[in-house]
């Protein structure tokens, strides 16, 4: 298992170095430049030229990548100019708050999709089946940013139960408590489109292990049917719902930048946003590598998850 | 099966009082005495001389203070730091006396060898602290040759050559003065940790959520009503005026057209209108193409609906615009000139006159940028409007920076007419960089539809050598008066900048500069 491990971490590096590539020539070949993006309509080609000589942006293009490259490799990502900061305390600092959202969205989802998905196929055609196939339909269909607005309207504006946007409370303190109230909105409309596939897929799963003979052989045994299901048959589905899961946490990371920027929430999807129309070059850079980087490692843990549930994968 | 029930029972009663429970903060107000601001961005940071947007400027006037400002309600210079200033003869020295009771929030004195330091930060690349930069407007100061401290409360700028609008520009935000100590402290840093001599000293940043400034105790000026201010980031317009709406900000800027009627219908929010030295025009392409014709230029301003472009695309949130210079310029602007009037048939009556039938235009249209409205929305409207008329226009949409990087080079070869809108702190600053022969884009400027009048070259040269307000203002008048009759831009519109605040604000009052001073807000 270690040497599986290993093996896997190997292998990331060269997509890493791809994605550092790619995202590099993505930011030097899109139109206009941090020079022209900071004067705005002041962009004389005599002080673009000066902006870029202080940003060091008239070296030539490789020079400039393994510039950036060299420095990333000793941890320094650069300072981003827009934000007029280290890029990895930026980064970092909201990572952070993407991490607490799509972790609670992903956790969320995770859960109720698989508990739906479950139900549904505990009760093929059932009333509990088609209401929640019903359900999940309209999460899969609904954008997450038109859901999140329509919360906003109905559960902040003119409910008041929680506050529009924002992670911590503007006056107080920052408790548990307070970050709840801000994260519940931005979690769930996160969460459900991803809840929805995860459900279906579940669902199908679960069908299909329920056909397989030892479940009859249990069902015969006399084996409570709430034991049947939960413990017998979710244990072999998860065997082919834990890739779905794998694959919805890049989806509820992705869909994170649409709900940060409807509930204003600090992560690093807007910041990747609002670099990308400042062409904060450094910062998109960092900002990309840094959570390919996280999402790589995430899915050889899932991957890792997946062979220890299921001997038959070879490690 | 009983236990499942009783399971999905518990769970949802579980769910409900947790909602409930977390709703109570929620309903909390913002307390009085600290006003919290809905921003439209994060700010780049609280560095005067480093930042360009005015939404950094928004909080940097409140923290710190120029040699001069704008007067209240005006555009017109006032002092500030400096109690008074001497201009010589020729144009060439500015000498200011300084006030002698000023202290930066670090403790640090303020005084003329501070102030020396300020423009030698931005203007000198030798300078110990020029690295703390880039400073991209630091060319509103190129005419600057040297600065120095006469003594300790007399400050004096020789320039390089006469230059009208240095009194204006040092009013701008750029021109702030900050406290050396506190960008030695600090460096590179400084944005972060910023020190003025302002009605507001800096309190905390919290990245993406907040900029707090409390109360200044020892301001040299009136002490503000405010015990402190909060700048809230909020990118997304929608969310912006749900907060609003929720209670969570007490002031926004920048409302939304659309959102406005929401914010009118009661009485518990108070709207203001200001409108700003900006103006919103079409460039045309003077080089080649159907506008090279004078006949076809003036078509184009007949043609285009003006008023239903404020009135209905923009909501009533700008003003038709009559020349290249904005009134808002009170002192320099031509009351006499009165805009095209939307007039389709003489449109048709000048096309014919010209003897060009069905001109073909590419119409460059950017998605959204700095002071550029609704563009996509106007210029659909604009295309209809010219259609109407004969005018074959096809449109080609561009984001921000792509546009600007397309525009700005000039519209040869590529474009007949392009949206743009320009912002600015003098009358000089829009004609000179954008209308003489010598901005056309290959000398350096923006005059991007390579208009050439040598009159209009000569009056602007002029007026910007001359000292005296009113013998500027007289050669601005004529200036617009050429311009509209020449016709190298089609005249749209002037922005009204707007804000709503609940009715717990009171005292506020926005500025034509599109800054936002506090000093004399109070919220109970």
């Amino acid at each position: 298992m270690g040497s599986y491990i290993l093996k896997r971490l190997l292998s990331a590096i060269p997509v890493l170095l791809g994605i550092s590539v790619i995202v590099f020539l993505i930011m030097a070949m899109i139109p206009g430049d941090p020079a022209t993006a900071i004067l705005g309509s002041y962009a004389t080609p005599e002080n673009v030229a000066r902006i870029n000589r202080d940003l060091g942006l008239d070296q030539p293009l490789v020079a400039r990548y393994f510039i950036w490259l060299g420095n990333m490799l000793t941890g320094d990502f650069g300072r981003s100019f827009s934000l007029n900061r280290p890029v990895l305390d930026e980064v970092l600092d909201r990572f952070g708050a993407t991490m607490i959202l799509a972790g609670t969205a992903f956790v969320l989802c995770s859960i109720l999709g698989v508990a739906a998905g479950v139900v549904s196929a505990a009760r093929q055609y059932g009333f509990a089946d088609k209401a929640i196939t019903f359900v999940v339909l309209i999460g899969i269909s609904i954008p997450s940013f038109f859901l999140g607005m329509m919360m906003i309207l109905i559960f902040a504006v003119n409910l008041r139960w929680f506050p529009v946007s924002g992670m911590w409370p503007i006056y107080g303190g920052r408790t548990l408590w307070s970050l709840l109230d801000h994260l519940i909105m931005p979690a769930l409309a996160l969460a459900v489109v991803a809840t929805g596939v995860i459900a279906r897929l579940a669902r199908s799963a679960m069908l299909e292990v329920l056909r397989q003979d030892y479940i009859r052989t249990a069902r015969a045994k006399g084996v409570h049917e709430r034991s049947v299901i939960w413990r017998h048959a979710l244990r072999a589905a998860m065997v082919s719902i834990i890739p779905v899961l794998g694959i919805q946490a890049g989806f509820v990371l992705s869909g994170a930048v649409y709900i940060e920027i409807v509930f204003q929430w600090p992560g690093v999807g807007r910041m990747l946003v609002d670099a990308i129309l400042t062409r904060d070059i450094l910062l998109v850079q960092g900002g990309v590598v840094f959570v390919a980087a996280c999402y790589v490692l995430f899915n050889i843990a899932v991957d890792v998850a997946q062979s220890l549930l299921d001997p038959r994968i070879k490690t | 099966m009983s236990f499942t029930t009783l399971t999905r029972r518990a769970l949802l009663a579980a769910g409900t009082a947790g909602a409930l429970a977390f709703a109570a903060p929620a309903a909390a107000q913002t307390p009085p005495g600290v006003l919290i601001v809905g921003q439209i961005a994060e700010p780049q940071a609280l560095d005067p001389a480093a930042v360009t947007a005015v939404n950094d400027f928004r909080i940097l006037v409140n923290i710190y203070d120029g040699l001069v400002q704008y007067a209240d309600g005006t555009l017109e210079v006032a002092p500030a730091l400096a109690t008074d200033w001497e201009i010589s003869e020729d144009g060439t020295e500015y000498t200011f006396n300084l006030r002698d009771d000023v202290t930066f929030h670090d403790g640090s004195a303020f005084n003329a060898e501070a102030v020396v330091f300020n423009f030698e930060r931005m203007l000198n690349e030798d300078h110990p602290y020029y690295d703390t930069g880039p400073f991209p407007l630091s060319f509103n100061f190129s005419a600057i040759d040297t600065v120095e401290a006469v003594d300790e409360y007399t400050v004096k700028f020789t320039l390089s050559e006469p230059f009208a609008p240095f009194l204006s520009n040092l009013a701008y935000p750029t021109g702030l003065i900050v406290s050396p100590a506190a960008v030695m402290e600090h460096g590179q840093d400084f944005g972060r940790n910023p020190s003025g001599t302002g009605p507001f000293r800096f309190g905390e940043w919290r990245s993406n959520e907040a900029v707090v400034v409390e109360a200044n105790p020892d301001y040299w000026g009136d002490a503000p009503e405010l015990e402190a201010v909060v700048f809230r980031p909020i990118t997304d317009a929608n969310t912006r005026t749900a907060e609003m709406l929720a209670g969570g900000i007490d002031l926004m800027v920048e409302v939304p057209p659309v959102a406005l009627s929401e914010f009118e219908e009661t009485d518990a929010y108070q709207i203001y209108e200001q409108a700003g030295p900006h103006v919103w025009f079409l460039i045309l392409n003077l080089r080649e193409g159907p506008f090279t014709d004078q006949l076809v230029r003036q078509a184009a301003n007949y043609a285009v609906n003006k008023t239903a472009l404020v009135e209905d695309v923009l909501e009533g949130t700008a003003a038709v615009s009559a020349g290249p210079i904005p009134p808002a310029f009170n002192w320099a602007y031509n009351e006499e000139l009165e805009p095209y009037p939307y007039d389709p048939d003489r449109a048709r009556e000048l096309l014919a006159e010209a003897g060009v039938e069905n001109p073909e235009v590419t119409f460059f249209v950017t998605e959204g940028g700095s002071g550029m409205l609704d563009p996509v929305a106007m210029g659909t409207a604009i295309q209809a409007d010219l259609e109407a008329v004969g005018f074959d226009v096809t449109i080609e949409t561009y984001e921000w920076n792509t546009f600007l990087g397309e525009v700005n080079p000039g519209l040869e070869g590529k474009a007949d007419m392009a949206e743009m809108a320009w912002m600015t702190n003098d009358p000089d600053t829009l004609p000179f960089l954008t209308l003489r022969t010598a901005a056309w884009p290959e000398e350096g400027g923006f005059n991007s539809g390579y208009y050439s009048n040598e009159e209009v070259d000569a009056l602007l040269d002029q007026a910007r050598v001359a000292t005296s307000q009113d013998e500027r203002a007289e050669l601005y008048r004529e200036v617009q008066q050429i311009v509209q009759e020449d016709a190298p831009w089609v005249f749209v519109a002037n922005w009204k900048q707007n804000a709503v605040s609940n009715e717990r604000v009171e005292g506020f009052s926005l500025q034509p500069s599109f800054l936002l001073e506090l000093g004399d807000v109070s919220k109970d």
